[in-house]
């Protein structure tokens, strides 16, 4: 028989609010097995922890009960203050009376009789509890990068600055991301390529990292430490290691109508390219849907201009199969599609375009070569309307636009704005706002320089409509200060486009049993105390993947991501969790239920000898576990038909003991 | 400012809206065609229900110069439906000053061949008690 010690915690009024915490450590003082049972403001603090160690002390204890937070929060701490006592830290159970119990009801009564039947299933549970040993398992010393985005590039170039090899994939021929489409970047107004190319050639100089560009992951496997990746490199028509990046192909190339992605399909590209001129790596890639050589086998003038002799027709897509020990996600963002904001006349006329395209027409290497004119007609515009908040903050319609704030939206509005005003004194800028939002260093006081200093002109209000008319365009809104509706005929409508996570996020997160939320935004661990790492072990979040986010909070974050990424390199070995699945041999029929529904491939089969009760012996085929793979998922025991797979610490009947002191 | 509780609660409940989802965006009044005939606009209704401040709404001529056109709740980003607002404070207006406004014998004298029976059937439901 165990001797229990059990142990409420008030948690200051959070959970002593609404349970009577005295009540619940007397009650369970009479159930089987319990010794000890007490009550303490802060279990958690140094002053609970000593009292629970002085309490094994004293009363010889062997299972300790804390019925306190979720295990999730606290289970670790309580388990370290178990091994200082020196009992096995698996001899610890939590009953959760905070958030499944205090925070959810409001009446004591109520409150306080479940937190005593979750003490009691808990109390239930430990009497069957063994003590349990972690195994081993050692660390493959690379990471991986989803994403050579600002994020990926600074992640990368600090996980390899401590001196570990990284990866990077790319889906784009280039890295550099959303960031090498800027033109100059708030509230300081560098220009965006001149403080990113030179990180990207360091990425591309660095002998610790590889780059997959243009490359995919389709296959993840494994655990923290030992993750196993299958990665797809795109066929991309050249040889990547002889193509020298001069151009003449592209200049070459006779199919040159291909809507240019890079500027936002506001010019065109050849059938062969490169999307810019910084482009790392920099090398051509031929797009198989525009080629004629690939679509028709006519053509070959790439080839033929081809000095260096890099283009192969025959190219085939590759995969490549990696270990590492650790992932980072930093697969960014995109704007919303405006199709569905009919009101903004978005695809009515060309002059209503989105801030991302503004900064590619303002961009020295855009497609109007950095002079600021109008997509329609190519003339000078001379009244700007910017619309902010543009699918952000949508509420009802949730299927056209999104809940949550964009965030950056304010801040590159009042650069585009200030921008304008002050490289073309001669146009009217507004810009219409239904808050302005500039919590950052230096933000607030760029907002108030566009419009003290620059002349922008704000208006508190949204607009209802645009409506192209003859060359102008109609703009409908009202400003709500001072109370008027007001007509405006723009020449150019700029809408702040709410953004959302790159669509190959979520694929991405099934692969990796990473969780996200219902905006497809990766989730964090914690909030605010492990904001940069995913539930799941070993992988790390870079970025505008994890919400949206400007440069500077980005770069900040993927430093912690690389942080924490090197912290777990540098370990040789991982203390894994013991809780894993075992086969009782001796039930086991092989039936291999179990293996097929393992989701790690933990379970293999062995033809074992068995000795009979006739003293014969006999040859069955049995299932056994790699402790080292096995996450504890627990699929494995459920799927089972003969009971012979379970779990330690979550054995079949240490469930079944907690649902019958719940039932009791 | 006067905040009559039980015409906001009344309000709240034939509307069926929630005032307090406004962010004050004011795309209800930017999209509003009847814009320039009213005095108080559609954000404006919104607002001032949430404030309880309604008997110079129920005074007001704006009750009257709504369209029912419905783009305020077409383009509202917050789900608030000004239309509805509007309309649940000309419902009790018109309930307020008493009695039926349409009785059965009135129907003859305005009806002529033309008159949609669906007219006569709304007008039935909104002017009768």
């Amino acid at each position: 028989m165990q001797r229990v010690g059990v142990f409420v915690c008030w948690c200051g009024s959070n959970i002593a609010g609404t349970v009577d915490v005295e009540a619940v450590s007397e009650a369970l003082k009479s159930e089987p097995g319990v010794v000890f049972s007490t009550n303490y403001q802060y279990m958690c603090s140094q002053a609970g922890q000593d009292m629970i160690k002085q309490a094994v002390k004293e009363h010889n204890l062997t299972g300790i009960v804390v019925c306190s937070c979720s295990p999730r929060m606290h289970e670790a701490t309580f388990r370290k203050t178990a091994a200082a006592a020196g009992l096995n830290p698996y001899m610890v159970e939590i009953a959760n009376i905070r958030e499944q119990c205090s925070w959810v009801h409001k009446d004591m009564l109520t409150g306080t009789e479940k937190a005593i039947i979750l003490g009691k299933a808990a109390i239930a549970k430990v009497n069957l509890n063994a003590p349990l040993i972690p195994g081993e398992s050692p660390v493959t010393k690379r990471a991986l990068v989803i994403g050579g985005g600002i994020a990926g590039i600074q992640t990368a170039l600090d996980i390899a600055d401590a001196g570990f090899p990284v990866d990077i994939v790319e889906k784009k021929p280039t890295i550099g991301g959303k960031m090498a489409q800027l033109d100059k970047t708030f509230p300081t107004l560098d220009c965006a390529a001149c403080i990113l190319t030179p990180k990207m050639v360091d990425v591309a100089q660095n002998e610790k990292i590889r780059i997959f560009s243009y490359s995919e992951v389709t296959e993840v496997s494994g655990f923290v430490g030992n993750f196993e990746v299958t990665i797809k490199k795109n066929a991309r028509y050249v040889k990547e290691d002889i193509c020298t990046g001069c151009g003449a192909c592209v200049e070459k190339c006779p199919m040159k109508r291909i809507p240019n992605e890079f500027n936002l399909g506001m010019d065109n590209r050849p059938a062969i390219y490169i999307p810019f001129a910084q482009a790392v790596p920099k090398v051509a890639t031929i797009d198989p849907n525009a080629c004629n050589m690939l679509k028709n086998g006519k053509c070959g003038v790439c080839s033929k201009v081809c000095a260096a002799g890099a283009i192969d027709y025959t190219q085939k897509d590759e995969y490549i199969n990696e270990k590492y020990g650790a992932i980072v996600v930093a697969t960014g963002f995109n704007p919303i599609s405006m199709d569905k904001f009919d009101e903004f006349a978005y695809n009515q006329s060309k002059d209503v375009i989105t801030s991302l395209e503004f900064e590619r027409l303002t961009n020295a290497a855009g497609p109007s070569a950095g002079k600021l004119l109008r997509p329609s007609d190519g003339k000078h515009p001379h009244t700007i309307v910017f619309v902010q908040c543009v699918g952000s903050r949508c509420e009802s319609c949730a299927e056209k636009g999104k809940e949550y704030c964009s965030k950056i939206c304010c801040m590159y509005t009042a650069k585009h704005a200030m921008l304008t005003r002050d490289k073309y004194p001669d146009t009217e800028v507004y810009v219409f706002y239904i808050d302005v939002r500039t919590p950052g260093k230096n933000f607030d006081e760029f907002y108030r320089r566009a419009v003290e200093e620059y002349g922008v002109k704000y208006i508190k209000g949204m607009v209802g409509k645009v409506v192209p008319e003859g060359d102008k365009l109609k703009v409908q809104a009202s400003d709500l200060i001072a109370n008027k509706q007001l007509h405006i005929d723009a020449d150019l409508v700029v809408l702040a486009a709410a953004i959302e996570p790159d669509k190959s996020a979520r694929p991405l997160a099934t692969m990796l049993t990473a969780s996200m939320d219902t905006n497809d935004f990766f989730t964090e661990a914690h909030p605010k105390l492990r904001p940069v790492e995913s539930p799941t072990a070993g992988v790390f979040l870079s970025g505008a993947c994890q919400g949206p986010k400007d440069i500077p909070e980005t770069v900040s974050q993927a430093g912690a991501a690389a942080s924490k990424v090197i912290g777990l390199l540098a370990k040789d070995k991982l203390t894994g969790n013991p809780c894993v699945a075992n086969s009782n041999e001796l039930m086991c029929n092989g039936c291999s239920s179990c293996a097929n529904v393992c989701p790690y491939g933990a379970i293999t089969y062995e033809d074992k000898e068995f000795r009979m009760p006739d003293r014969t012996t006999k040859i069955r085929r049995v299932a056994s576990v790699n402790p080292a793979v096995c996450q504890g998922c627990g699929a494995c025991t459920v799927a089972c038909p003969s009971g012979a797979m379970d779990l330690k610490g979550f054995a079949n009947l240490q469930i079944m003991a907690e649902v019958d002191a719940i039932c009791k | 400012m006067h905040n009559n509780k039980y015409l906001q609660e009344e309000i709240i409940r034939i509307s069926g809206v929630n005032p307090s989802k406004c962010m004050r965006c004011g795309k209800c009044s930017a999209t509003c065609p009847a814009y320039d005939e009213m005095e108080y606009h559609p954000h404006q209704f919104v607002n001032m229900v949430e404030c309880g401040d309604i008997e110079p709404l129920l005074n007001s001529k704006s009750l009257y110069k709504c369209l029912s056109c419905f783009a305020c709740i077409d383009r509202c980003p917050r789900g608030v439906q000004p239309a509805k607002v509007v309309e649940a404070v000309r419902l009790t207006a018109i309930r307020k000053q008493g009695a039926n406004h349409l009785t059965a014998d009135m129907v003859p004298e305005i009806v002529d061949e033309d008159t949609p029976q669906q007219l006569l059937v709304s007008a039935f439901r909104k002017y009768t008690k």
